[in-house]
């Protein structure tokens, strides 16, 4: 062993992208390791688990290549880091942090561990502010508030990135004309995926306040659990070191977990569901948690991760997990899809937990809340009737029940469709009220008699 | 004794130390040089493998592992209420004041401050013979909860000496003849439970406020209620709202790897509630425990048994303590996490095989009792859990273990949830094992005709859903008149009395007597469609009648003056039946 370099060539046995290193003496849980082929190349590994026989490394790029013998394992000493200053904004990074646009590398003002600490619960700041994305189902129904985690859960093929491009393009706080800086994580993503984002960047306008870093679909795997991470860590110092409000977006969750359920069944881990990990919620909340207000810091973090439900099932532990964990979830629909409805956002499972906190007298308007309690309802009715059509016919309906069948369809065809437009709050309430006024008022009890008195137009 | 040895292993939480000679399982343990707090859970000759409750990023093999010849104990004292801990019971403030915005790793802070002075009235003179639960003085911890001193359990002794004035709550108050000193803290381990003298059967509800739960199924004070429902359904919602409504003295709230921001509302809201009651702000009879999902895992795990350990302090001292635990499956799933590190047989769903023990041993913390002393004190903890079922099924492991144990299910569904019907507690799913005994409670207290409106009520739902099959298969115009009539009823009792808005400012907590005489509006109503019926009037008139809107307006009127305005109502339904006469 040299004992001044830390330079091991104990490397006994490779399964998956894991290493053995036998008999390494003083690294620690989380050091990053330079793995060096005879051949001169050099790759990037992690330690994971410590102890007397071995470390275990994983690798963060391709084990192809790597061998039992020849191969030489250089300890660094030090935990994956950051190099953070305000330059980092329209820089461009690989998922590992290091720079792919040739431009130099970024001269710290400080060096942050990526694991990131988390924020003390009493130091949180309660989300307040309202931020207007232009979409009616979104600021009408499932209001987005700054400093929230709100994922997309998509479909393949479901125009999610279209959606998440166009709030970042729209994205406003009544009041302040602060724009948003905006962090982008592409976690596994395709090549042509990650070039429309970074065009819409380019034509919005936005790129100079745009940190991006890309793990592509044929980048390293294991690279992409250190992605995210790095983005948050930038995320933060943006926002609570020099007050900037940031837009974050993880694209695609999915392949973040895929990456994970890798790194688990290399280890012989006890699967949990579907083969994920036990401890995924766990992993994902160290990520999504990274999200929010801190009380005396003007600054804030909002996430907006899109992740892809397999068999567009919600069941399925990826999103299952992340909406345990999130502040609610914009859900996409392949039906509304298919009728052309863009953007095809399902109301129903969607939700937004801190919509209370952002709407309302002061903040939106006070008939808001009531407003989309009573959309909610009356669609809702409309879809069961829908289905009961579909079985008795649309004869064996009563009039108010034919009623709420043309509303749910004006619903989907008025309100939730919308194409390119970019609607203001006011907007998508006087449409809401609109569509409300389809019904006798006596029927609107979910709204004060007041907001009826005023904003009512039916018969 | 201390006994000291050094790392040999880390794997996540988890780590092993070796030459750990005369530890002990459960021992409080400082690993590594950054100091980190752990506990010895597992002993094999001299390797202890320890869980660690901070982050193990960093950590070294050969760093000093020391077993500090304790359990982890919880402080018990005047300056739990109000206060926030992390699951090992850090005060979250002191952490902030030390290390800034951000949780640091290996930070010493006692749970109690060490300077504050809190003023002791005794109640007890010297010469008095005392022991364990016995209550040596009082002190005002907030306006409205006076905090018992007791004598700690296993304690006893005449007392020689017992001073007034004020105090800091290591400071001796007062001295037994056998040279024992009492100091306002008695420390306790979080594992073990707290002794009383016998447990007591439960007859008096815990009225939470809500009309689904009051009425149809009511929650013993001293009962179990597990509350499982998919993300979204609103268990957060509940135990938040049960925390600010429900009839308790003190609330001890475990957020039990969940989100940070829910954890800053209740801190932003509670200090500006107040208490109906009271008139005093809620947050003066709250304990906070919050270890979020981003916090350590074994520390989430800690997390339950230090909020049980507080709310068993304040049972001793005679109080309705309420436990809101959200979520238990967090928790379960911090010792699934463990125990796999510990490479240990897995059962179902990769659960240790101890979960339904450990799950059980927990609930059986909570209940009512003839707390320990002398004075005929009785307490009681009412524990209120949250359960988060993967993919809202609920056949898992930590749904079902639980619901072998509690006495109360309330079962949250996504379908109510996403039409934005809340509470969107599923009624055919949903049970209270507490009726019988709670039935004479209700009868004497509310009115004599309660179980006779609930069991109504009941089979109207019931009925609902039997119609509701025929509808589907051939339409509404299948049905009879009476049976359309019935079919509105139950849509008038799930709209207009079931649902209730937990952010309405009027509606959020409904009192019993409200509740009552909302249901008999609706009866009455029910009573006047038939009667109207009979009389020939067409079914579409009677569906429309005016007073119908009034029904789903009752919620939002105020609770003083609502029953003249409920009698009114009720006398402009006869009115309408005479009318017909005429
Ligand atoms: N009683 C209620 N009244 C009004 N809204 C509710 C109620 N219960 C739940 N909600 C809504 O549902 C959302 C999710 O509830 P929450 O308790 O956070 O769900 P869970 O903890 O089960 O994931 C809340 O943000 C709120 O908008
Ligand atoms: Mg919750």
């Amino acid at each position: 062993m040299d004992l001044l370099t830390r330079e091991y060539g104990t490397l006994r046995s490779i399964a998956g992208p894991l290493l053995f290193v036998e008999g390494v003496r003083r690294v620690s849980i989380g050091e990053m390791v330079a793995i060096l082929l005879p051949e001169g190349q050099e790759r990037r590994g992690q330690v994971i688990e410590i102890s007397e026989r071995y470390a275990v490394v994983q690798v963060l790029e391709t084990t192809a290549g790597i061998g039992t013998t020849g191969t030489r394992l250089r300890f660094s000493e030090s935990v994956a880091r950051m190099a953070l200053s305000p330059d980092l904004l329209g820089r461009r990074f690989n998922g590992a942090g290091e720079p792919i646009d040739g431009l130099p590398d970024i001269l710290p003002e400080r060096w942050v561990g990526i694991i990131g600490n988390p924020i003390n619960p009493v130091a949180r700041d309660k989300p307040a502010h309202f931020i207007q994305t232009g979409f009616s189902t979104i600021d009408g129904l499932n209001t987005l508030v700054r400093g929230q985690k709100l994922p997309i859960f998509s479909g393949s093929g479901l125009p999610a990135k279209e959606i998440a491009a166009q709030i970042l393009r729209q994205a406003r706080v009544a009041g302040e004309a602060t724009e948003f800086a905006v962090v982008f994580a592409a976690m596994g993503i395709t090549f042509r995926e990650a070039a429309f984002f970074l065009d819409e960047f380019e034509k919005s306008g936005v790129s100079e306040h745009t940190v991006v870093f890309l793990n592509l679909a044929d980048d390293p795997t294991i690279e992409r659990l250190l992605t995210p991470r790095f983005a948050l860590t930038a995320a933060e110092y943006l926002a609570f070191t020099h007050h900037r409000h940031v837009l974050v977006i993880l694209t695609d969750v999915t392949n973040y977990c895929e990456a994970l359920r890798e790194i688990a069944t290399a280890r012989e881990e006890i699967p949990g569901r579907r083969g994920y990990p036990g401890y995924m919620y766990t992993d994902l909340a160290t990520i999504y948690e990274r999200a929010g207000r801190i009380r005396g810091r003007p600054g804030s973090v909002t996430q907006l991760p899109i992740l892809t439900m397999p068999d567009d099932d919600i069941t399925h532990p990826i999103p299952d997990l992340t909406g345990y964990i999130t502040e609610g979830q914009i859900v996409l629909s392949r039906d509304l899809h298919r009728k052309g409805i863009y953007p095809p956002i399902d109301v129903l499972p969607s939700l937004s937990r801190l919509m209370n906190l952002g709407i309302g007298e002061g903040k939106t308007r006070a008939d808001h809340r009531g407003v989309a309690d009573q959309l909610y309802a009356f669609y809702a009715q409309g879809r069961d009737l829908r289905r009961l059509a579909a079985i008795v016919g649309e004869e064996g309906l009563t009039e108010s029940d034919k009623r709420l069948l043309k509303f749910a369809e004006r619903f989907e065809q008025e309100f939730v469709s919308q194409g390119p437009e970019d609607r203001s709050l006011e907007q998508t309430l006087s449409l809401g009220w609109k569509l409300l006024s389809l019904l006798p008022k006596e029927r609107l009890t979910r709204i004060k008699p007041d907001w009826i008195q005023r904003y009512y137009k039916g018969g | 004794m201390e006994s000291k040895g050094s790392i040999v292993k880390v794997s996540g939480p988890a780590v092993v130390a070796g030459g750990m000679v005369g530890s002990r399982m459960y021992n409080r343990v400082i690993v590594g040089a950054s100091g980190l707090l752990g506990e010895v859970i597992r002993l094999e000759g001299d390797r202890a493998t320890i869980q660690v409750y901070e982050d193990t990023t960093g950590l070294s093999l050969g760093e000093d592992v020391i077993d500090a010849g304790e359990p982890l104990l919880v402080e018990l004292g005047p300056g739990l209420l109000t206060s926030v801990f992390d699951g090992v019971q850090r005060p979250l403030d002191a952490i902030r004041q030390e290390l800034g915005d951000f949780i640091g790793r290996g930070i010493v802070v006692p749970a109690l401050s060490r300077t504050r002075q809190w003023p002791f009235v005794p109640t007890v003179k010297a010469g008095t013979s005392v022991s364990g639960g016995d209550v040596i003085g009082a002190i005002a911890e907030t306006p409205r909860i006076e905090h018992q001193v007791l004598v700690p359990p296993g304690t006893s002794g005449k007392v020689i000496e017992i001073r007034e004035g004020s105090f800091r709550v290591t400071e001796t108050v007062a001295v037994l003849d056998n040279g024992t000193t009492l100091t306002l803290i008695q420390k306790w381990p979080v594992r073990t439970p707290r002794p009383f003298r016998e447990r007591l059967s439960s007859t008096v509800p815990f009225l939470t406020g809500q009309r689904i739960f009051d009425f149809l199924f009511p929650l013993a004070a001293g009962g179990t209620a597990i509350v499982p429902g998919g993300f979204g359904t609103g268990k957060t919602v509940v135990e938040q709202t049960l925390a600010k409504y429900a009839q308790a003295d003190i609330i001890v709230y475990v957020g039990c790897g969940e989100r940070g921001n829910e954890m800053t509302e209740v801190l932003a809201d509670f200090p500006e509630l107040t208490d109906p009651v009271s008139g005093r702000p809620l947050m003066e009879r709250t304990v906070l425990v919050v270890n979020t999902s981003n916090m350590p895992v074994a520390a989430r795990e800690a997390s339950i048994y230090t909020g049980i350990t507080i709310a068993e302090y304040y049972r001793d001292m005679g109080y309705r303590v309420a436990l809101m635990a959200d979520s238990t499956s967090r928790w379960a799933e911090a010792l699934r996490e463990i125990s796999s590190r510990l490479e240990e047989m897995p059962g179902e769903e990769g659960y240790p095989t101890y979960l339904a023990t450990r799950l059980a041993n927990f609930y059986e913390r909570g209940g009512r009792v003839a707390c320990l002393g002398g004075s005929d004190r009785q307490g009681s903890i009412t524990v209120v859990s949250a359960i988060s079922p993967p993919g809202g099924d609920f056949s898992e492991p930590v749904t079902q273990c639980s619901m072998r144990v509690a006495g109360t299910l309330w079962a949250l569904d996504s379908d109510l949830a996403h039409r934005r019907h809340f509470p969107a507690i599923d009624w055919k799913r949903s049970y209270s094992l507490y009726l019988t005994s709670l039935e004479d409670y209700y009868r004497r207290s509310v009115a004599p005709d309660w179980s006779e409106l609930r069991r109504e009520m009941m089979a109207l739902l019931q009925q609902e859903e039997e119609l509701q099959e025929v509808v589907q298969l051939v339409g509404i115009d299948a049905l009879q008149d009476p049976q359309r009539i019935a079919l509105e009823l139950s849509r008038i009792i799930r709209d207009d009395f079931l649902r209730q808005h937990a952010f309405s400012e009027v509606d959020a907590a409904c009192p019993l007597e409200k509740q009552y005489w909302m249901l008999k509006v609706i009866f009455a109503y029910q009573s006047l469609c038939q009667d109207l019926l009979k009389k020939g009037r067409p079914v579409e008139e009677i569906l429309n009648l005016p007073v119908r809107e009034e029904l789903g307006r009752m919620k939002e009127i105020p609770v003083t003056g609502f029953v003249d305005r409920a009698k009114k109502l009720m006398a402009r339904m006869d009115k309408e039946r005479e009318r017909e006469v005429e």
